[in-house]
C-alpha cells in the first residue's frame, strides 16, 4: 500500500483523509489539513519548528509518518487557544515580552514548552533553556523567549492556585 | 515528501511482525520503531527500504520490567522512559543522567533504546551502555530466538549481528549492585548532539581500593567497546588524579580512531579521566 486513508484527531476535531504513506505527519497537517502553523524548517529532527504534541507529548512532526498517527490526538499550535478564545498564557508572555520576532520557530518553541511548563509548573532558567535546546531560533534570541517562559510558568501556577 | 516511495505495514502481534519480516527482508523490508533514526536516513535517501515494518502497534513491545537482576527492555521503550522510574538503584541514576544527553526532549520521547542499538552509531549513548555494562541481546525470526552478548554484538561502524529478518526483541542490562559507583561524561559541541567523544565508568570502592572496574569509551572508534586494558591497570589501586592520569594513556594507545584528528584522542582521554573522577566522587579534572 503506498497510501491509506486515516482517522485522527487533531486539535479535538476528528478529521478522516487519504495520505501517502511516505507524507510525514507535518506535511499532512500543512498541505491535507490546511493547518499551516506547524512549520517545516530542517526535515531532519534538528531545528525543533515542526513540533506538535501526539497524544501529548512532544514529538517532531517532520520524524512521524502520517500513517503512524492513525487514531492519535494531536495538538499543533491552532489547537493552543482553541476557538480564537484568550491566548494560552505562554502565547500572551510571548506577546508581551517579545518572544518572537519572524515566528518562524514559535509554533515549535509553543509547544514544547507547553509540555514543558505540564511537567515542570516552576522551572528554573536553565532548565528552560534546557528544553528548548532543540529548537533553534534564528532571530528573536533565546534571552526574551527564556524570559516569556518564565512569566507563562508564573501566570499559570497563579491561575491553578 | 522526501524519502523514496515504500510500502507500509503495520501488524499488531509480534508473529504478525516476524513473518511480514521474514517475507520482506529479502526485498529490503525494514522495521520502524521510533524512526529517529531512519527517517531522516529516509529523507536523506541514504536509506531507501522498499517496505517498512512499523512495530509500534505490537502489542506488548512496550514491556519494561526488572526480573532476576535483569532490566528487560522491549523494543518500544522509548528513551524518556528509561530512568529512575524503570530500577531504583545506581543503574536508574545511570539511566537518567545517560537519557538527558540523547538528543532533546521531543526526540526522546520518540526514539527506542532498542532502536538505539539495532542503528548502532558509535556515538550513541545506549550503545555505550550496553557495552559498558555486559548487556544481553535478546532477537527473534521465524527461524528462532537466539541470546548475543555485548562484545558480539556490535560489528562496526553502524553494523550489528542483527540478520535483516530479526527483531531485537529484548535488552537486558544486567542491575547494578548497590555498591557500584558510576561515572558518565561526554563532550559535545551543542546540547543534544552526538557526541565527539563519551566515556562511562562503573566501579566499587573495597577498602580504599577499585574492585570490579569497568570502563568503556564510545563515538571514537567505530563501535562502543570496554577498555581492558585500562580496566586491568585500575582493579585493586587507590582512585588518584594520577591513577586516572594513567589509565586514560593506557587507553590512548589501544585505540583506533574514526579519524586522524588527534584531537579527537585528546578527547578520549579527558571523558575517560572525568568519568573515573566522577564514579570514585573526585571533582573533574
Ligand atoms: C536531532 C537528532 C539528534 C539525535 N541525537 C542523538 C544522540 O545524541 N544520541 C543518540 O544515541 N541518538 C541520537 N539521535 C538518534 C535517536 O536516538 C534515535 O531514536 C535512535 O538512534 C534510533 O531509534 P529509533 O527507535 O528512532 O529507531 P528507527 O529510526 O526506527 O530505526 C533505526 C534503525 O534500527 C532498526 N530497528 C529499530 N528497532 C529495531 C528492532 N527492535 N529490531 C531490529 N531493528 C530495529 C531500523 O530498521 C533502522 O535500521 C538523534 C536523532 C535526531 C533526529
Ligand atoms: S522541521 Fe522537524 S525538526 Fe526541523
Ligand atoms: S522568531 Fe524568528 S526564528 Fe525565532
Amino acid at each position: 500500500m503506498t497510501a491509506r486513508r486515516i482517522a485522527l484527531t487533531v486539535n479535538g476535531a476528528r478529521h478522516e483523509a487519504e495520505t501517502p504513506v511516505r507524507q510525514h505527519l507535518a506535511d499532512f497537517l500543512r498541505g491535507t489539513l490546511g493547518l499551516t502553523g506547524t512549520h517545516l524548517g530542517c526535515e531532519h529532527g534538528v531545528c525543533g519548528a515542526c513540533t506538535v504534541l501526539l497524544d501529548g507529548r512532544a514529538v517532531r512532526a517532520c520524524l512521524i509518518l502520517a500513517v503512524q498517527a492513525e487514531g492519535r490526538s494531536v495538538t499543533t499550535v491552532e489547537g493552543l487557544a482553541p476557538d480564537n478564545g484568550p491566548l494560552h498564557p505562554l502565547q500572551a508572555a510571548f506577546c508581551a515580552n517579545h518572544g518572537l520576532q519572524c515566528g518562524f520557530c514559535t509554533p515549535g518553541m509553543l509547544t514544547t514548552l507547553a509540555e514543558f511548563l505540564k511537567d515542570s509548573p516552576d522551572p528554573t532558567e536553565e532548565e528552560v533553556r534546557v528544553a528548548i535546546s532543540g529548537n533553534l531560533c534564528r532571530c528573536t534570541g533565546y534571552d526574551s523567549i527564556v524570559a516569556a517562559t518564565m512569566e507563562a510558568a508564573r501566570a499559570l501556577r497563579e491561575a491553578r492556585a | 515528501m522526501k524519502p523514496a516511495p515504500f510500502r507500509y505495514h503495520a501488524p499488531r502481534t509480534e508473529a504478525e511482525a516476524l513473518s511480514l519480516l521474514a517475507e520482506l527482508a529479502p526485498e529490503e523490508g525494514r522495521v520502524i520503531a521510533g524512526g529517529q533514526s531512519l527517517v531522516p536516513a529516509m529523507a536523506l535517501r541514504v536509506a531507501r527500504p522498499s517496505h517498512l515494518v512499523d512495530i509500534n502497534n505490537v502489542a506488548g513491545f512496550d514491556r519494561l520490567a526488572v526480573e532476576d537482576g535483569w532490566l528487560r527492555v522491549g523494543p518500544l521503550v522509548r528513551h524518556a522512559a528509561l530512568g529512575e522510574g524503570a530500577v531504583p538503584g545506581p543503574l536508574g541514576r545511570l539511566l537518567e543522567v545517560v537519557r538527558g544527553q540523547i538528543a532533546h526532549l521531543p526526540i526522546r520521547t520518540r526514539g527506542t533504546v532498542c532502536g538505539s542499538l539495532a542503528n548502532a552509531d558509535p556515538a550513541s549513548e545506549w550503545c555505550l551502555l550496553a557495552a559498558t555494562l555486559g548487556a544481553r541481546f535478546h532477537v527473534r525470526s521465524l527461524r528462532g530466538e537466539r541470546v548475543i552478548e555485548a562484545d558480539a554484538f556490535f560489528g562496526g561502524f553502524m553494523t550489528t549481528a542483527l540478520a535483516p529478518d530479526e527483531i531485537l526483541v529484548e535488552l537486558r542490562l544486567p542491575v547494578l549492585s548497590d555498591a557500584a559507583h558510576t561515572g558518565f561524561h561526554e563532550f559535545s559541541r551543542r546540547a543534544g548532539d552526538f557526541a565527539q567523544a563519551a566515556a562511562l565508568a562503573v566501579l566499587e570502592l573495597r577498602e580504599g581500593v577499585i574492585a570490579a572496574p569497568r570502563l568503556g569509551l564510545g563515538a571514537v572508534e567505530d563501535r562502543p567497546r570496554r577498555l581492558l586494558e585500562a580496566e586491568a591497570l585500575l582493579a585493586g589501586r587507590a582512585p588518584s588524579e594520577a591513577l586516572f592520569r594513567e589509565a586514560a594513556t593506557t587507553a590512548r594507545a589501544g585505540l583506533v580512531p574514526v579519524d586522524e584528528d588527534p584531537y579527537r584522542l585528546d578527547l578520549a582521554e579527558t571523558v575517560i579521566r572525568r568519568a573515573l573522577s566522577a564514579a570514585a566522587g573526585m571533582p573533574a579534572p
